[in-house]
């Protein structure tokens, strides 16, 4: 049922895949460190001015736009990127391949997935948003999923449990997987956003300056969060279809099941919270903050320290 | 401040979005302890050990209720005053958007330098033209426009709000659905042996929850039985014994007397009858026993339904009761094993695989005596009550199919006849099934366009400039992040104007 041809190659990939982005990081950390810092009163003035996300990116961009060859560190690393992403894929679907189903029947596939929808997250908000000054951060995100799911999660591939076996996980887990890399990619800009947020009120210099003004931070990781906010919520919705058909209940607050209700509540409130007065800003942040720890754990934690029925996505 | 005064200022502190924010945080922190601790209404019986390993920690739990999270009254309340305060929030803003649909836009402010978005230019059009073409323009975008004396007010993006209230109102919507299912919804378990049936009656479930309001007397009367059950195991490599698929193959009627129909059932593919499903979820082996008693006679002839003790490989155990016995009444405790061999040290017998390739049993315990049966109390048929027993000291041997062990003193002997296997099923109703279906579909319809889609307004204002010509200022506003359709507007507007002017500020200049 395995071929192992299959399966090494996939392995093989996925290394690539890693030591690519490897370089990619370096490269965007080059392309940060090289880029000529704004002026610190025109990053001031994009923070208070409520600025649309292009037009803040668009400024950040312009200042590095008249060093040619430095702006080739970002090309390069965006390049890589690609490169990286395409192999990673790769190695997505020769895992399926090799066991004729789809690559997100354990935790060690699901968490791979979840790296890759997190680049493809990256590159998309890349084209729409510039948002390059992301690169190095979301990589170093992405590798270490990609080291622990290695090191702690891998699972030799083989065949899944008759539960399993329904068109429902190419639905539900899809959207799962997606919704993950995408709240990956919110959360690494929210992040920055709090340090970049305090570097601005404390006036400090130093790295932080390379990145945009927290404002355009801030949206961007509301737009991520909002983007992927739905998905989720149709993810939870899926899974309680297929619970459904599986086990004769839609809901049952099965741990897997109260812990998504936790991240949907917490991410609900962080969309309420960026929208009330006395809530916005970085108490909003750190909500969403919180609510990236409660993936997490849903993620991993619940399969390792909580027994329920979603315990054949082993670790 | 009177009474009616404290309540209005209670109804709006209680329907304020800060007070909203932290019971949805209350509901996400109270639905922790449901995960960490086993609850009652998921695995019961791990409540029950918890509770043997927690003799002083363990009834205080039991006393905040958080062994019954979900059902608890602090929970409850938490959720409750959470969707009190939705409603309290959603059914006023409902009313407001239908108000607002019904009027018109709000009229050009005095000063449209003051909007988020803002631009200047000039025309050499009649100020009459300009806005004309204006408002052309905007219902091409589907703005709703209404022309003032020498201003025009455009608005759209409705949905924005109608999908905000559609999400929320369907959450609404799908508690209550939850609730139906509560109330009059139920849940059966039941092993079923291959070659015998059901009708869907309490007598017939080991264990049977009704909703609130069901009379258990009037569930939906249909019959089911499984005629074959059918269980593939991946046979060799890392996985072996791991099942590949189960098939029950079912026949049933809808009520007595209706037609006969037939269906697999697998697991992911429940039976659906009168309204209810059958639900495959596990298995287990029911080996054949025959029973001769001291006199001669025949006192048990049937299959016995044996519990995993081992759920890999499906070594199990059960009972066998021969009440009709003579002259003692006979018992026997007894273990199986599907794929027999000698464990490592050869001291003993384990399964090694849970299909029957070596299918073997033995006798654990003979006893003979008063089964207890007469009692009135309820008697598991899983164990043997051995107070009035006598054990018998038989041969340890593991029997193969057609293997008898005699009892001594012609107490009498048992036959390994043969095995079935059974298959553990749930037979589930859920009114609210269907509702909260549709409830869900509508929110996560709702919550896309809300995030979708923006409401925005659009003021164009012309007049004659001291030069003759036309001096256009178009302000915008939009709730949320500004869109770039104020800018492409403004292209367009200024398109219409044939000689483009460079305009005194710039396009789309966002101003505080």
């Amino acid at each position: 049922m395995v071929d192992t041809e299959l399966a090494d190659l996939s392995n093989n990939m996925l290394l690539g895949a890693v030591l690519l982005y490897v370089v990619a990081m370096l490269g965007y950390a080059a392309d940060l460190a090289f880029t000529p810092r704004p002026a610190k009163a025109r990053a001031k003035a994009l923070a208070g001015a409520g600025a649309p996300v292009e037009e803040a990116a668009d400024t950040a961009e312009d200042s590095a736009e008249p060093d040619v060859p430095r702006r080739d560190w970002g090309r390069f690393a965006v390049l890589i990127t690609v490169f990286g992403g395409l192999l990673h894929a790769g190695g997505v679907v020769a895992r399926g391949m090799s066991v004729s189903r789809w690559p997100w029947g354990n935790m060690y596939e699901f968490v791979v997935a979840i790296c890759l929808a997190a680049v493809v997250g990256f590159l998309v908000l890349l084209v729409r948003s510039k948002a390059r000054y992301l690169g190095a951060f979301v990589m170093l995100a992405v590798i270490l999923g990609l080291g622990a799911a290695t090191i702690w999660l891998y699972q030799a591939p083989g065949e899944l449990v008759p539960a399993l076996k329904s068109y429902w996980i190419a639905i539900h887990v899809s959207a799962a997987i997606i919704a993950s890399g995408g709240f990956t990619v919110g959360f690494v800009a929210t992040l920055l956003y709090l340090a970049k947020a305090r570097h601005e009120e404390k006036a400090s210099t130093g790295f932080l300056d390379r990145l945009p003004g927290s404002t355009t931070l801030d949206d961007l990781a509301y737009k991520a969060t909002m983007f992927v906010f739905p998905i989720w919520t149709f993810s939870i919705i899926a899974g309680a279809i297929w619970a459904d058909e599986a086990w004769g209940r839609y809901w049952g607050w099965d741990p897997k099941e109260t812990w998504s209700f936790i991240v949907f509540a917490i991410y609900a409130g962080y969309l309420h919270a960026r929208a009330t007065a006395g809530w916005k800003g970085r108490k909003a942040a750190v909500v969403a903050t919180i609510g990236y720890a409660a993936l997490l754990f849903n993620l991993v934690g619940v399969n390792v320290f909580l027994e329920g029925m979603h315990s054949y996505a082993d670790v | 401040m009177g009474l009616t005064g404290w309540l209005r200022w209670g109804w709006r502190q209680l329907t304020s979005m800060r007070t909203a924010l932290i019971l949805l945080f209350l509901v996400a922190l109270a639905s922790v302890p449901g995960s960490i601790f086993p609850q009652r209404g998921q695995s019961p019986e791990r409540v029950v050990q918890y509770l043997e390993e927690h003799k002083t920690l363990g009834p205080w739990l039991d006393r905040l209720s958080l062994f019954d999270v979900f059902a608890a009254p602090w929970f409850a309340a938490v959720y409750l005053l959470l969707f009190v305060s939705l409603a309290g929030c959603v059914l006023p803003r409902s009313w407001q958007l239908l108000q607002n649909l019904r009027s018109r836009p709000p009229s050009a402010p005095k000063r449209l330098g003051r909007l988020p978005q803002h631009a200047e230019f000039h025309s050499g059009e009649t100020p009459e033209r300009v806005l004309e073409q204006a408002r052309e323009t905007l219902r091409r975008r589907r703005f709703r426009t209404v022309a003032d004396d020498g201003s025009l007010a455009a608005e759209k993006g409705y949905l924005h709000e109608a999908g905000n209230l559609v999400f929320h109102l369907a959450l609404l919507a799908l508690l209550f659905a939850v609730g139906l299912g509560a109330l009059f919804g139920y849940r059966g378990n039941l092993l079923l042996t291959e070659g015998t049936g059901f009708s869907n009656s309490v007598a017939h479930y080991g264990e049977f929850h009704p909703g609130h309001l069901v009379d258990p007397d009037d569930l939906a009367p249909f019959q089911a039985t499984m005629d074959d059950f059918e269980v593939e195991f991946v046979s060799s490599g890392a996985q072996t014994g791991q099942a590949r698929e189960f098939h029950a193959r079912m026949t049933y009627r809808e009520k007595p007397g209706s037609a006969e129909r037939s269906e697999t059932v697998r697991v992911n593919h429940p039976l659906e009858v009168a309204g209810a499903k059958v639900y495959l979820l596990g298995h287990g082996y029911a080996p054949t026993f025959k029973v001769t008693d001291g006199a001669g006679h025949v006192v048990f002839d049937d299959a016995v339904q044996f519990l995993p003790l081992d759920s890999a490989n499906l070594a199990s155990e059960g009972v066998i009761k021969a009440p009709d016995a003579e002259p003692q009444q006979l018992g026997f405790q007894m273990m199986f094993w599907p794929t027999a061999a000698p464990t490592p040290d050869g001291s003993s017998v384990m399964s090694t695989f849970p299909g029957p390739l070596n299918p073997m049993v033995a006798v654990v315990g003979a006893f003979k005596g008063d089964l207890n049966m007469d009692s009135g109390d309820p008697q598991s048929v899983y164990e043997l009550d051995a107070e009035n027993l006598e054990m018998v000291k038989v041969e340890r041997k593991a029997m193969a199919v057609g293997e008898t062990l005699k009892l001594p003193d012609g107490a009498g002997e048992i036959t390994f006849t043969g095995f079935k296997e059974y298959a553990s099923m749930t037979v589930t109703y859920d009114p609210g099934r269907v509702p909260a279906l549709v409830s869900a579909s509508l929110a996560i319809a709702g919550l896309v366009v809300s995030l979708m889609t923006r409401r925005r307004r659009v003021w164009v204002r012309a007049s004659a400039g001291e030069d003759g010509r036309t001096v256009v200022e178009v302000g915008g506003l939009t709730l949320g992040t500004p869109t770039v359709e104020f800018d492409d507007l403004l292209r367009e507007l200024r398109a219409e104007e044939p000689e483009p002017e460079p305009a005194p500020a710039s396009a789309g200049t966002i101003k505080e």
